[in-house]
């Protein structure tokens, strides 16, 4: 049995507030493959949990005016699985459909995966690249944050008391034009955790690279964005030897810790092979020939 | 704490009061005495604790009691009838899917809700939706093997006389 | 053969599938506590106060006990039969829960309570305070002069062992060439998927029950007798289904004591069921070895002079001693036995360490073995421009042969298999495709070959008993001590006893379960042995049944003896079918002038010992730039004497090569410098998933070994033996980096690539 001090099954977003407004000791479980293995671990003693799967507003994938609005209780499976997100954001598909196996993928959920910071979930890299904004409601109101401003340090996200993720966004102008690739190195090919993650987004303009984003996860304590090296990009010819400047640069802007998972120089180089390998992939995708 | 729950488990009602700590996997094994359902880690890594709820393939071990309230439950006891099997199951048998028998329950529920998903699935595609399971003695040779034979079964007969279960 | 040789399916598959096998933990039990155990958080010390008043306060707590508690002597907690000779006995030094501590995660205390989880809050309520030594990790650091001791007395040693055929340095004035190299391999762990759980009572004749997930239960049934310092026969050891065992349940891990918890708590029933970490940490581990190799070859390529040293850690206790690290440096000498001449002088330690435990693993210290060995084989063949292979045929142990141990060989298709592994690897024609590369993916072909033994002779004890009872419908039980585990014996066994008896295979119900109680004398699964040992107990038991029905049915149906046969269950003479088993069983046992039910009750002590031999040959790719490897083609090819059924006998090599290949790539244990194990749990340690796990192939050379009851050898734990060199090779052959130490990881490549040259290392600003 788990270590479960007190359960209130949420059924609204006010009544999932409320419940954490009434309680500060209080956790939010959505799918559990999160929670309920730092509860059995004994890192969470006499847990007090507000359950939110069963809120409706939570869960799904719907197309707004301005974009798409994801739900943050939606298993990783719906997800892979959604339509839209085949057609708009495949890259958030390639990454959550890399995350444990099928039953983890079932039950985990992309809103758990952003609410616990770790700079390996597999939909981090994707979301990055995709300029996701959080939208958090708590007895103060509601909000709306840059996924880049939530994650505060590793396992640290910017979570104001009684505050719940209730929708992750995207502007069509993110996805619009846009195509890539989510790459998961792990030492498994499932069952694992990301060794290291790269997503390359890329729009083009003829033989010129109009836009493009790198995400990488576990490159730094947090996900993070290669900004230099698609400032370096954006606007030139694409190229093979334009793809290797950029893995250099990406290189430079990673800072990956030696962990006993990883050293920080075997990172370095999965950085850089990576990132060649996601930028061109993401290319191609998007229409090039490289 | 405990809380009342009404599920289906194996194709019959049932209601009981769950405490809210247990998982789904202590009230198959402890209350509804379905021992089929195995432990193997407590974390989902493993798989041996698989079951289906609503036809997709759950890690029993984290997956809070409560949850299954209102749930269609099916568990590796339901899935033969005497000496029946499913079709999963003789494929299992018949290709020497099975030795220390640990996983195979596991095993067969996962492969069941592919089988019954009306989809087809490469060899490549079986190891993936199957990568949930985890087994020491097989080297998975013979449980791919048993998973290609039972969906090619299945899929023969759903084409003309669909036996209605597999 | 009729039934020998058959692809039957296992007679407990059916139950297997239909969820009704029932494993330890499914067993229903009246009254039933539960016990968690607390653990040393530090790896070398001794408790110097414990407080648990406040775990005894906890309400639904039944018992709490700790060394204060438990009998003070020591006891051995090998799966190895018990020796007369004082010599040979297993090493005495375990406690059922110790002040002392010698690991993270060693038994301190004891909390035994209404449900799992008020054990659980027992333990975490209770309090300790320590004096802690150094951390002791290397053999180097518990070898060193002043080293602490682990066990007093012991000077870290737990054993050693010499081998010496002739004289290294006179034999190798003989040689050319000379080699030296270093091999290192590390802790890996079973991971059976079924953890390691037990429980205990005291019966209706009052003794001590313990049902437990055991290969070995009469050997425990010995091992808690000894522990709790009671007559042997007060003890009772029952086995239920096993799920997955691999060595790590050939030792009394837990057994001991759950069996002092019933008893300090009036027989009441209580279970220890370990977690999944509990199983990594504090079961058994396969040895992390350090090997050391110098070898001088002929001119003409025929080792002259052969010197292989040993280091093995085992941990905190001596489990079972040096056994092992004997058998790594027997094993070197069974695969290339040494010609006329060259000289084998080999030199093994097993040292004590503050790690998690070693004991049986899968091929008990051959895998180590074949890793240094066929390695080194390579790189001397490269070294010395010779195809690896023939280098190896030139070398490699014939028949007629006789090891240090006394055991002649007298079948071998060791060469054949070499042989039908390049074939079906198409070697020659894919070597010339790979010649030459460039480029970030390459193409390598490795091979390794391995000899292994069929049992304990005449190191230790084989002796196993059969029983055969015929019902009154001619349908028969066959019992044996021997343990199912998963490989399927307990089929073998019913295709035995029907081959000999001449029924159809349905005819024989092997009964699966043993109760020390209840079934004959079986020592247990391991060494690979039970096919052979039990076998030949079973074919005994068989062919009295036979001699039996023959003879009943010629008193009864006035037939002559020498004229009666008895083929697919019916009595025939001359040719014809007289009368069926079934109504000579009925017979048998309800005709009141005649009756005399039939059945055997037989033990047979083996004195042989037959070598199998194998080889791994593999075709992968190396994706230099991320340090992956992709198997594409795999293929185990065994000299396992007859093959009784191909399907098991594949399952067992696929099971072997799967676990053989985690061992090159994916496993190992990692413990940091203060002795905590980092990854205790089946996402960090990395046992292969399924799409991980390339298609295996196996494929047999049969031969016939007149020892054996139906020709047959090993084949449970051989095919784990040579994939990891074959591997390794295959890197090597692809990449030309050569990789010395296991598991072969991305990282281990990405570093050796860099310093090869075959990588520009990155750094960031």
């Amino acid at each position: 049995m788990y270590d479960i001090k007190s359960y209130i099954n949420a059924t609204s977003i006010e009544a999932a507030v409320s419940a954490l407004a009434a309680n500060p000791n209080a956790m939010i479980i959505a799918g559990g493959s999160d929670v309920l293995i730092r509860i059995r671990d004994g890192k969470k003693p006499q847990a007090e949990l507000v359950c939110i799967r069963n809120i409706p507003e939570l869960v799904g994938v719907t197309e707004t005016t301005t974009g798409l609005r994801i739900g943050p209780a939606t298993p990783f499976s719906k997800i892979a699985a959604n339509e839209l997100v085949k057609k708009y954001i495949p890259i958030l598909a390639e990454g959550v459909s890399q995350v444990g196996g099928p039953q983890v993928r079932n039950v985990g959920t992309v809103g758990g995966n952003v609410s616990n910071g770790a700079t390996s979930g597999d939909s981090a890299p994707s979301l990055f690249a995709l300029n996701a904004k959080l939208e958090l409601v708590s007895p103060e109101g509601k909000r709306v944050v840059a996924i880049a401003d939530f994650y505060k340090g590793p396992g640290k996200v910017d979570f104001k008391p009684a505050e719940l993720l209730t929708a992750i966004l995207i502007d069509k102008s993110d996805y619009q034009g846009y195509r890539g690739q989510y790459i998961k190195y792990s030492i498994r090919k499932a069952m694992d955790i990301s060794t290291l993650g790269v997503c390359a987004w890329c729009k083009l303009d003829g033989t010129k690279i109009a836009d493009l984003r790198i995400a990488m996860g576990v490159a730094a304590p947090t996900p993070i964005r290669s900004r230099k090296a698609e400032a370096a990009a954006i606007g030139q010819e694409y190229s093979s030897e334009l793809i290797a400047k950029i893995a250099d640069i990406a290189v430079s802007e990673g800072k990956p810790r030696t962990s006993w998972r990883a050293s920080r120089e075997f990172r370095l180089q999965l950085i850089h092979e990576l990132v060649t390998r996601a930028v061109a992939e993401a290319v191609r995708r998007a229409g090039g020939k490289i | 704490m405990e809380q009342k729950i009404t599920f289906t488990i194996n194709g019959e009602e049932k209601s009981l009061y769950v405490d809210i700590r247990e998982s789904l996997l202590e009230v198959v094994r402890d209350r509804l005495e379905l021992t089929g359902t195995k432990h193997g880690c407590g974390v989902g890594e493993c798989g041996a604790c698989t079951v289906l709820i609503n036809g997709e393939a759950f890690d029993s071990c984290i997956y809070m009691a409560v949850w299954a309230d209102g749930k269609d439950i099916r568990t590796i006891e339901g899935e033969s009838c005497g000496e029946k099997l499913s079709v999963v199951q003789t494929a299992f048998l018949e290709e020497g899917a099975v030795q220390c028998g640990f996983c195979t329950p596991g095993f067969i529920m996962t492969t069941t809700a592919l089988t019954e998903s009306g989809r087809e699935f490469s060899r490549d595609d079986i190891k993936r939706e199957l990568a949930g399971n985890m087994c020491r003695c097989t080297g998975y040779q013979n449980i791919a093997n048993a998973a290609e034979k039972a969906l090619q079964t299945a899929k023969e007969c759903c084409g003309e006389n669909c036996c209605g279960k597999h | 053969m009729s039934v020998i040789g058959k692809s039957y399916k296992r007679q407990d598959g059916f139950a297997k599938v239909t969820g009704r096998a029932r494993y330890v933990d499914d067993i229903p039990v009246n009254g039933l506590l539960h016990a968690k155990v607390f653990r040393s958080p530090i790896a070398n010390g001794r408790v110097l106060s414990i407080d648990t008043a406040a775990a005894k306060a906890l309400p639904g707590v039944v018992g709490v006990f700790t060394y204060e508690d438990a009998p003070t002597h020591s006891f051995p907690t090998a799966g190895h039969p018990w020796s007369l000779d004082v010599h040979h006995q297993d090493i005495a030094d375990r406690r059922i829960l110790n002040d002392r501590v010698r690991y993270v995660g060693d038994e301190i205390a004891v909390v035994i309570a209404k449900d799992e989880y008020t054990a659980e809050r027992g333990v975490d309520l209770i309090t300790a305070e320590y004096e802690e030594y150094p951390v002791l990790l290397t053999p180097e650091a518990a070898l060193a002069d002043g080293a602490a001791e682990i066990h007093a007395g012991t000077k870290n040693v737990v054993g050693s062992f010499a081998i010496n055929i002739g004289e290294f340095a006179e034999a190798d004035k003989q040689s050319k060439h000379h080699f030296q190299a270093k091999f290192t391999v590390p802790v890996v762990q079973h991971c059976a998927m079924e953890n390691h759980s037990a429980y205990a009572y005291i019966d209706e004749n009052s003794k001590i029950t313990v049902v437990s997930s055991t290969q070995i239960p009469y050997i425990t049934r010995r091992i808690v007798g000894q522990a709790l310092g009671i007559a042997w026969g007060k003890v009772r050891l029952i086995k239920p289904f096993v799920g997955g065992g691999f060595g790590s349940k050939q030792d009394s891990v837990l057994e001991a004591l759950v069996a002092f918890c019933t008893q300090k708590l009036c027989g009441r029933p209580v279970r220890l069921q370990f977690t999944r970490e509990e199983t990594f940490v504090s079961t058994r581990t396969r040895h992390a070895m350090n090997m050391y190799l110098e070898t001088g070859v002929t001119d003409d390529g025929i080792l002259a002079a052969r010197k292989f040293d040993v280091h093995a850690l085992n941990g905190a206790y001596a489990s079972h001693g040096q056994s092992i690290c004997s058998k790594t440096m027997t094993t070197y000498a069974m695969l290339y036995g040494p010609k006329t001449g060259c000289a084998y002088n080999a030199k093994g330690t097993t040292v004590y360490t503050n790690m998690p435990v070693a004991g049986a693993m899968r091929g008990y210290g051959a895998p180590q073995a074949v890793f240094a060995v066929e390695s080194h084989m390579e790189d001397i063949a490269r070294e010395l421009q010779l195809d690896p292979i023939e280098f190896r045929l030139k070398n490699i142990t014939e028949l007629g042969w006789v090891s240090p141990t006394g055991i002649k060989v007298r079948s071998i298709g060791l060469k054949e298999c070499i042989l039908k592994g390049r074939e079906l690897i198409k070697w020659d024609e894919r070597k010339a495709q790979y010649a030459n590369q460039s480029g970030n993916i390459r193409r390598g072909l490795g091979m390794a070959a391995f000899a292994y033994a069929t049992g304990v002779f005449p190191i230790s004890v084989e002796v196993e008993a059969a029983r055969i009872m015929m019902n009154d419908d001619g349908s028969m039980q066959l019992q044996i001590g021997a343990t199912e585990i998963g490989q399927g014996s307990d089929t073998a066994f019913a295709q035995m006893a029907a081959e000999t008896i001449g029924v159809p295979f349905e005819y024989i119900y092997v009964v699966s379960h043993q109760d020390t109680d209840v079934t004959p004398l079986g020592l247990g699964s391991y060494a690979s042995r039970q096919s052979y040992s039990t076998g030949l107990a079973v074919r005994k038991a068989a062919e009295e049944i036979r001699a039996k029905v023959i003879k009943y049915a010629a008193a009864n149906w006035n037939l002559q003896e020498g004229e009666v046969d008895v083929v697919d269950g019916w009595i025939m003479s001359n040719g014809k079918q007289i009368v069926s088993l079934a109504e000579l069983a009925l017979h048998s046992h309800c005709n009141n002038k005649t009756a005399a039910p039939i059945s055997a009750d037989v033990s047979h002590n083996p004195d042989g010992n037959p070598t199998a031999y194998g080889a791994t040959f593999v075709d992968l790719e190396v994706d230099i730039a991320l340090g992956k490897v992709t198997i594409k083609d795999i293929i185990n090819i065994h000299d396992s004497g007859k093959i009784l059924n191909p399907q098991l006998a594949e399952g067992q090599v696929h099971g072997g090569m799967s676990m053989g290949i985690g061992y090159a790539l994916y496993e190992q244990l990692l413990i940091d410098a203060k002795g905590h194990v980092l990854n205790e749990n089946l996402l960090d340690y990395k046992l292969m998933t399924f799409p991980d796990t390339p298609d295996l192939k196996a494929s047999f050379v049969e031969t016939y070994d007149p020892a054996a009851p139906y020709g047959n050898k090993s084949l449970g734990e051989p095919p784990t033996v040579s994939p990891a060199a074959a591997i390794r090779n295959a890197i090597l052959d692809a990449t030309n980096v050569a990789f010395n130490s296991l598991p072969i990881t991305p990282q281990k490549m990405i570093e050796g690539f860099t310093a090869a040259g075959l990588i520009t290392p990155k750094e960031a600003n």
